[in-house]
């Protein structure tokens, strides 16, 4: 599919979720390389380092603390060099009201947090494909906007 | 008299392919080796251009076949997906006549290479007009509906939502509130 691998940034606080993504991005059929962080501080920290890779798709719990997953996807969206990261935010929650105002504050993508380990295999592989496309043929990023439950 | 001259033939390729690629105004990165990463993908010519341009210096593109009939493919997809009277057109006799394959070839070198289905890209592809159609030329899903053929605004409406989770009119919403925040 691609040479490189595509990079992956997770912001999550909660251990058991981060190994459940690694576990999961480690089976999909396209090659990831992951890296982590543990809050909302991190993650900005991270973001803003000078010449850091920057990461093709960024996913956000919604829930963090220190810095909230919606706090900080306002301040990526407003930071010039970091508002075209593609945003996949993920969450608990699936109140219609959540979903819209992630989707408004500029989230791509909307997740609701599976239980099983296949439903996050399967959910990885179709963002993952589905970003790719959006990277190869011309599609208009703005419009970009994928809930996947 | 005699010189001798030592000379890095890494130096002088990695110098060289920078020249030609700034002669094309490219924006790249060099990563060793002979890869280069470009900013931009390149439109099916100016690839050809740079083939002509290196070629005589005995440098080669190397390139995937399959992926490049993938390209072909999908180019051909949007051409499909964008003209206004596709009346005539069956998908797969059109990519079959249009790419000198038969479609079942062209249907497993897509799914190799992207891990999607051609039927899953023309849907994708066709939900992204609709898009374009409901945001820029203001459109309604019924003239939407019947400019991409569906055979109703229901059918349109389910495939809109079976592909990106939510309905058209949250679509529109959401859209019409970003670009409000933005003012």
């Amino acid at each position: 599919m691609q040479k490189n691998a595509l990079h992956i940034l997770l912001a999550d606080d909660d251990e058991d979720d981060r190994l459940f993504f690694k576990d999961a991005f480690e089976e999909v059929r396209v090659q990831t390389k992951v890296t982590f962080v543990h809050d909302g501080l991190q993650l900005m920290e991270h973001l803003l380092t000078p010449d850091v890779k920057l990461p093709d798709i960024l996913f956000l719990d919604l829930n963090m603390p220190k810095k909230t997953g919606k706090e900080c996807l306002i301040e990526i969206k407003k930071t010039e060099h970091l508002k075209n990261i593609i945003i996949a935010i993920y969450s608990t929650s699936s109140s219609e009201e959540d979903i819209e105002d992630t989707f408004i504050e500029g989230a791509n993508i909307y997740i609701k947090k599976p239980s099983d380990f296949n439903t996050l295999k399967k959910i990885i592989n179709e963002v993952v494909t589905l970003n790719w496309h959006y990277h190869t043929s011309g599609l208009n990023r703005d419009n970009f906007l994928l809930r996947l439950k | 008299m005699k010189l001798f001259i030592k000379f890095d033939i890494n130096t002088i390729c990695t110098l060289f392919l920078k020249e030609k690629l700034e002669e094309q105004n490219m924006n790249f990165t060099t990563l060793g080796f002979g890869e280069i990463e470009l900013d931009e993908n390149l439109s099916v010519e100016a690839l050809e251009t740079l083939k002509n341009n290196l070629n005589p210096y005995g440098f080669e593109v190397v390139e995937n076949q399959k992926s490049v009939l993938v390209q072909k493919i999908k180019d051909a997809i949007i051409e499909l997906v964008y003209m206004d009277d596709n009346n005539n057109f069956k998908s797969s006799v059109f990519l079959a006549e249009k790419l000198n394959h038969s479609y079942g070839y062209l249907s497993n070198v897509f799914s190799e290479v992207t891990y999607s289905s051609i039927e899953n890209f023309i849907i994708l592809q066709k939900i992204e007009r609709a898009k374009q159609l409901m945001l820029v030329n203001e459109m309604s899903l019924t003239e939407i509906a019947f400019l991409l053929n569906y055979s109703s605004v229901a059918h349109l409406s389910t495939q809109f939502k079976n592909t990106t989770g939510i309905t058209p009119s949250a679509f529109q919403r959401i859209i019409k509130k970003r670009r409000e925040n933005l003012k």
